[in-house]
C-alpha cells in the first residue's frame, strides 16, 4: 500500500550502488559492504502492494534510491504512455527517489510493448521527438531525469550525428542530466568500428549524474566481426574498468552502478564488484 | 510504413527481410546484427510468460510452451511496459489453442496463476480479528458484509485446479488423476506469499456472493443453493486463515 513517503535522500552518492535483486534482500539490510546505494528497475515496483513494496520500503529507509526506467520508449514514434508515465508519477511521489533515470532506446510501437532497447537513427527529426518526450517527462514526474546511452548491434544508413554529439544536444536542450554507461560505451564502440576511448573523451562529463558498469557476452556477425551483446549477466570485464579508472580520473568521482540483472550471483560476488568500483572511486579522491 | 512500423513488421516476423537502411559499420546490411533484436524480443517475453506461469509450463514442458508462447505473444503483444500483468490473455488464447485441447484444465490453470500473480502485487490489508467475527450475535453476524482484501482472488472450475497447483509446490500433493473431482480455488495472500486452497463444497458460491457483497446470510444461502454439503464455518476458514477479511460492515451496507 502506498502509504507514508520512505526516503529522505536527495543525491546520490559518488560512491557504488548496485541494481537491487529481490533475493540479495537480507544480506544488503544485514551488511552492505561496499555498496552504499540501491537501483531499482521502474516496472518491477508498479504493483500496488506486497513483498517488492515492503522491501523498498525498508531499502529507502536506509539507502538513497534510484528509479530506473525500462519501458518507457523516450525514443519511440509516440509521446510516452500517459498512464505509464503517471504509474511513474505515483512510485516517484511515494518514493521520493534520489535519480529517475531512462534510455535513448524505444520499446513500444503502436501500443504494443516489445521489451527490448531498440535502438534510433540520429536524426534532426529524432532528436526533436526525443527532446519533446524528455520534456514531457520531466513536466509529468515533477523532476529531472537521467538519459542514459544506449548499447547498439547495428546503425542507421541515415543517421546524420554522431551519437556523443546527439545526446549532449538533447541534454542542452531538455535540461537532463546523462547516465554514462561504459559498458554499453564498449559494446557499441566495437560493435559500430568506433574507439571507446575516443567516445568518453568526448562525452558532456559535467553532464553525467551517474556512472552504469556491468558485463556483456560475445558473439560474431555475418563477417566474423566481434558483435558484443549487452547481457548484464557476466562480471565487468579488465577494458571497461579501465575505461572507467579514466573516465573518473578526468571527470571526478560519480555514482556508479554495478548491473547484474541475469543469472545474477550470490551477494558476495556483486559486492566485490562494487568494492572494486569503490577502490577506483577512493583513488580519484587522493590528490597525486 | 515509417521506419518503426518496418522494424517491428521485420522483429516479429523472421522470415521477413531486414529492413534497408540498416547496416554493419562498414555500410553492409545489418543481417545478424538485427536478429539480437528479434531474438531479445522474442527471448525475453517468452521468459516473461514462463515466469508468470510456472505451472503451466510445467504441465506442457519446455518446448510445447515456447512454442505457444512464440505463437501467443504475436497475437497478444504486451499493452504494457508493465510486465507483472503481462498474459492476462492467455486463459482464452489456450481454449482456443487446437495443440492443447488434451489438457482441459490448462485455461483454469492459467487463470489461477494469473490470480495468484495478481495477489502477489495487490494492496495490503490488515485482516479483522476473527474474534470480531465470534463477538457478533448469530443474527447481526447474518447481515454483516465482509470487507475483502485486495488480494484475494477466485477461480471456479471444473478440473482439480487447485490441487494441481499444490502438486506442483515443493512437498506438494501428488497430482490428481483423471477422475478427481472439480475444485473452486481460492487465493489469499497471508503475508507476502499467495496461498492457495480447494474451497469445500459450495464454498466457491458462498465466496462469489461475498465478492458481489451480499452479506454473509445471504451468501451463506447461495453456499446452500450450490451444495447440499456447505458448512458456514468450513467456507470462512480459508478466509480466516487466509487474512482475507479485512473488515466488517455490520450495518449491512456497502462497505
Amino acid at each position: 500500500m502506498l502509504d507514508t513517503a520512505p526516503s529522505r535522500h536527495d543525491t546520490l552518492p559518488a560512491a557504488p550502488g548496485v541494481g537491487f535483486k529481490a533475493q540479495h534482500f537480507d544480506a544488503i539490510m544485514r551488511d552492505a559492504g561496499a555498496v552504499r546505494w540501491v537501483e531499482i528497475h521502474a516496472e518491477n515496483y508498479l504493483g500496488d502492494g506486497g513483498r517488492p513494496l515492503a522491501q523498498l520500503r525498508a531499502l529507502a529507509a536506509r539507502f538513497p534510491v534510484s528509479v530506473h526506467g525500462v519501458g518507457l520508449s523516450i525514443g519511440g514514434e509516440a509521446p510516452p504512455d500517459p498512464d505509464h508515465l503517471a504509474r511513474l508519477r505515483r512510485l516517484c511521489d511515494w518514493l521520493e527517489p534520489a535519480s529517475f533515470s531512462e534510455h535513448l532506446a524505444w520499446s513500444s510501437h503502436d501500443g504494443a510493448f516489445l521489451n527490448d532497447l531498440l535502438p534510433l537513427p540520429y536524426t534532426n527529426a529524432t532528436l526533436t521527438r526525443v527532446a519533446d518526450h524528455i520534456d514531457e517527462v520531466q513536466a509529468a514526474l515533477g523532476r529531472p531525469m537521467l538519459l542514459e546511452n544506449p548499447s547498439t548491434y547495428l546503425a542507421f544508413a541515415e543517421s546524420r550525428w554522431d551519437e556523443v554529439d546527439f545526446l549532449a544536444e538533447i541534454a542542452r536542450r531538455t535540461g537532463c542530466g546523462l547516465l554514462l554507461d561504459i559498458n554499453n560505451v564498449f559494446v557499441s564502440c566495437t560493435n559500430q568500428g568506433r574507439d571507446p576511448r575516443a567516445y568518453i573523451g568526448r562525452f558532456p562529463l559535467d553532464r553525467v549524474g551517474e556512472i552504469h558498469l556491468g558485463g556483456h557476452d560475445e558473439q560474431r556477425d555475418d563477417h566474423g566481426a566481434p558483435l558484443l551483446i549487452d547481457s548484464h549477466g557476466a562480471p565487468v570485464i579488465d577494458p571497461v574498468w579501465t575505461l572507467y579508472a579514466e573516465t573518473i580520473a578526468q571527470g571526478g568521482a560519480r555514482p556508479t552502478l554495478i548491473e547484474w540483472d541475469t543469472d545474477v550471483p550470490d551477494w558476495p560476488v556483486l559486492e566485490a564488484e562494487a568494492a572494486r568500483a569503490a577502490a577506483i572511486l577512493t583513488a580519484a579522491r587522493v590528490p597525486a | 510504413m515509417s521506419g518503426a512500423e518496418a522494424f517491428v513488421a521485420a522483429l516479429r516476423d523472421p522470415a521477413r527481410a531486414v529492413p534497408d537502411g540498416l547496416t554493419d559499420p562498414a555500410g553492409r546490411p545489418a543481417g545478424r546484427r538485427f536478429d539480437i533484436y528479434r531474438n531479445t524480443v522474442a527471448v525475453s517475453l517468452t521468459e516473461a510468460l514462463i515466469a508468470g506461469f510456472p505451472v503451466t509450463y510445467a504441465l506442457v514442458g519446455d518446448a510445447f510452451f515456447r512454442a505457444m508462447a512464440g505463437v501467443f505473444l504475436r497475437a497478444h503483444p504486451p499493452e504494457s511496459a508493465v510486465l507483472q500483468r503481462y498474459g492476462g490473455a492467455l486463459p482464452g488464447f489456450l481454449e482456443g489453442f487446437e495443440p492443447a485441447a488434451g489438457l482441459p484444465c490448462l485455461p483454469d490453470i492459467a487463470r489461477l496463476e494469473l490470480g495468484v500473480r495478481a495477489a502477489y502485487h495487490a494492496a495490503d490489508a490488515a485482516p479483522v480479528d476473527p474474534a470480531a467475527l465470534a463477538r457478533c450475535d448469530a443474527d447481526t453476524l447474518m447481515g454483516t458484509r465482509l470487507r475483502l482484501a485486495p488480494a484475494l482472488r477466485l477461480i471456479r472450475s471444473a478440473h482439480p485446479v487447485a490441487t494441481i497447483w499444490l502438486a506442483h509446490r515443493p512437498g506438494g500433493p501428488a497430482l490428481p488423476g483423471a477422475d478427481a473431482a472439480a475444485e473452486d480455488a481460492l487465493v489469499t495472500r497471508p503475508g507476502f506469499d499467495p496461498v492457495v486452497t480447494a474451497l469445500p463444497p459450495g464454498g466457491g458460491a458462498f465466496v462469489a456472493a461475498l465478492m458481489a457483497g451480499d452479506p454473509l446470510g445471504r451468501a451463506a444461502d447461495a453456499g446452500e443453493a450450490d451444495s447440499p454439503a456447505f458448512e458456514l464455518a468450513a467456507a470462512l476458514g480459508p478466509l480466516l486463515a487466509g487474512q482475507a477479511i479485512a473488515g466488517l460492515d455490520e450495518s449491512g451496507g456497502l462497505p
